[in-house]
């Protein structure tokens, strides 16, 4: 047995930071000289970033197959609004962008608790019994915030008048930095007992819970963590956007993030990452040909399916420290530490 | 094939089972008392009755549909048995699941192999020996050091555990890759990782080649011995049953038709005749 050269934890980390870093100074620097049109796509790049992300929990690491994604982001996508209108006496006190992150911390523990109460009726049950439930919640969602104005006579949702005059806090600085706690946390989550036990849940069931592995609380965790990031990614979506509409938030939306999750390959983040990027500047790009718009798309689905039924990446995830590891052991003529990635 | 100095010597306890003499002083481990199960009109365990010593090596014999896999999944609820106690460790387990009997102290096999397969050898393992870290999220989520520490000391140990079958090199790659043999061994040790008082092995050898399942019958009796713990297995190789199985039951029917030990068990004509039908007379 040869050798092989480990890079130890600490470095490890401020290889990320660094790499961070440089992603935050860059990004940055882009949005400060970019047309504003082509800012605001960036700061859509990273909202949906955090959505793909956060379903890939649900489906690529626990297994299941959610369909209501978007009704967990108008729920943090309206909590977080709402607060940030109601509470702007506390902008006198603490300033506009604390505010605005607490109501994106608001946002995701109001959709976690959502998830939390669906999870556990649903979760219990072995089988795709989440999938129903879950486009039920969606659509219920969008009928309650349509509506629950007019029926109890509040001013909150305004229905389908739309939520108006939303703060705009929502900055590239912002989505950067949830981009990037969401990936970080999502990421430390996985690996872990917690993140070990959600995929052993979805690799075999039965066996999970032969190793003493609390099969309904770890399934219910993980699913509200999906909904925690999805709420978050509302309320950035709000604040980007400073214009609410239930019907935002249907079921195409769900689909759409789902389609994301799938392109990019089950329980890959760097998957999640790169075909949210690419599924959204792509729609912008083809604006100009806005007839043959969806046709690309479909073609796009079509052809990775066709080629690559895993994704595009399939479950691989990358690690700047493993690709240097690589790279010094091979320069140093020994054989690579073989992980077990890949695509299968 | 035998190891005829690793076998007790047999004593009757009351409850019509024998266990090794050396296990007489200690608490059996696992009592079952008329265990039963209907699958709507389908009898497929009835009376079943035994008793498992401390350090036994005890052996689940029977033809192919004799409910030997279905009592396996009554000890460990994966089905809730229709009649019948499980005393584990004199525990009673009625109303516990499949989780916390796994915490009270029942590991096993399955015959079918149930693998992580996409994930790695180590995180197999590392997803027995879950119950033995407690750290929380926010720990994990922060790195903190009782993260760290926790799961060095997993990984150590799983790499321990992983040695007894000399896999510790195989520990990266995904469980799903490895040959058939490997992966029921790699069974066993995730199953050592829950610490059991108990162990279920469901046709350990199945697949296996004889060298192959000379070894494992070595290392079955070296995880017993250096664990101490009580093993339970079903097995059609009767070089591997006679063998190192100290006590054993035949079931046929989901019925017990006989107990003793192997030499018993094998001159019983009752078996013989389940095993090979009844003899024409005249
Ligand atoms: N969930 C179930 N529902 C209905 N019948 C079942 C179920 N599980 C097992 N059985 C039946 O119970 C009987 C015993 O099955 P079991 O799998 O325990 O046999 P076995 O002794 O392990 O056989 P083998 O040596 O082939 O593994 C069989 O007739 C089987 O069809
Ligand atoms: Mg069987």
């Amino acid at each position: 047995m040869k050798k092989t050269i480990r890079i130890p934890m600490p470095v490890r980390y401020l290889i990320n930071f660094a790499l961070l870093a440089v992603l935050l100074l860059t990004g940055n620097f882009l949005v400060n000289i970019v047309d504003r049109y082509y800012a605001k796509v960036l700061m859509l790049i990273g909202i949906n970033i955090i959505l793909a992300v956060s379903l890939n929990i649900a489906t690529g690491y626990l297994g299941q197959l959610p369909l209501g994604h978007a009704g967990f982001m108008s729920v943090g996508a309206y909590t977080c609004s709402i607060f940030v209108i109601r509470a702007s006496f506390l902008t006198n006190y603490i300033g506009e962008a604390a505010t605005f992150w607490l109501g994106l911390l608001l946002a995701g523990i109001v959709s976690a608790l959502f998830g939390v109460i669906i999870g556990i009726p649903a979760l219990r049950l072995r089988g795709d019994y989440l999938a129903i439930i879950t486009l039920g919640f969606g659509e219920i969602i969008r009928v309650i915030l349509l509506n629950i104005d007019s029926l109890l006579g509040f001013e909150f949702t305004y229905g389908a008048s739309g939520l108006k005059n939303i703060p705009k806090n929502t900055t590239f600085l912002n989505v950067f930095v949830l981009v990037a706690l969401t990936c970080a946390l999502v990421h430390t989550m996985m690996k872990s007992r917690h993140g070990r036990a959600v995929l052993s849940i979805r690799e075999n069931e039965i066996a999970a819970e032969a190793c003493g592995i609390k099969t309904t609380y770890y399934k219910t965790l993980a699913f509200s963590v999906s909904a925690f990031f999805a709420g978050i990614a509302g309320g950035l979506y709000a604040g980007y956007l400073g214009i609410l509409n239930p019907n935002t938030f249907g079921f195409m939306k769900s689909i759409e993030i789902l389609v994301m999750v799938v392109l990019g390959g089950m329980g890959s983040m760097l998957g999640s990452v790169i075909s949210a990027t690419v599924l959204t500047v792509l729609p912008e790009a083809l604006r100009g040909f806005s007839d043959y718009r969806m046709v690309t798309y479909s073609l796009l689905l079509i052809i990775v399916m066709i080629f690559k039924p895993t994704g595009l990446m399939g479950a691989y995830d990358f690690s700047l420290s493993r690709l240097l590891e690589k790279g010094i052991n091979v320069m140093g003529g020994k054989k690579p530490v073989k992980k077990g990635d890949g695509a299968k | 094939m035998n190891f005829p100095n690793h076998k007790g010597k047999m004593v009757p306890v009351p409850s019509t089972s024998i266990i090794p003499e050396r296990d007489l002083g200690k608490i059996p481990v696992l009592e079952a008392r008329h265990l039963g199960v209907d699958f709507g009109g389908l009898t497929a365990v009835d009376e079943f009755d035994i008793t498992v010593g401390r350090t036994e090596i005890a052996g689940l014999i029977g033809p192919n549909g004799a409910g030997k896999t279905t009592v396996f999944n009554l000890l460990t609820k994966v089905y809730q048995p229709t009649r019948g106690t499980i005393l584990l460790d004199t525990r009673d387990t009625a109303g516990m699941n499949t989780v916390q009997v796994s915490q009270a102290g029942i590991a096993r096999t399955f015959q079918n192999i149930r693998l992580f397969k996409s994930l790695s050898v180590l995180d197999n393992v590392l997803i027995g020996l879950h119950n033995t870290m407690k750290y929380p999220l926010g720990s994990a989520l922060l790195r903190l050091p009782s993260y760290w520490k926790q799961e060095k000391q997993a990984r150590e140990k799983a790499l321990e555990l992983l040695s007894i079958f000399e896999m510790q090199d195989v520990a990266d790659t995904p469980a799903g890759s490895l040959p058939y043999g490997a992966q029921r061994r790699l069974e066993i040790v995730r199953a050592l990782g829950t610490s059991p008082k108990l162990l279920l092995l469901d046709e350990p050898a199945a697949g296996m080649n004889p060298s192959e399942t000379y070894e494992l019958m070595e290392n079955i009796l070296k995880i017993r011995d250096t664990f101490q713990i009580a093993i339970m297995l079903i097995e059609h190789d009767m070089n591997l049953v006679m063998g190192i199985c100290e006590g054993i039951a035949v079931l046929n029917y989901g019925r017990i038709i006989a107990k003793g030990t192997a030499e018993e068990v094998r001159e019983n004509p009752v078996v013989v005749e389940a095993y090979l039908g009844k003899k024409k007379e005249g």
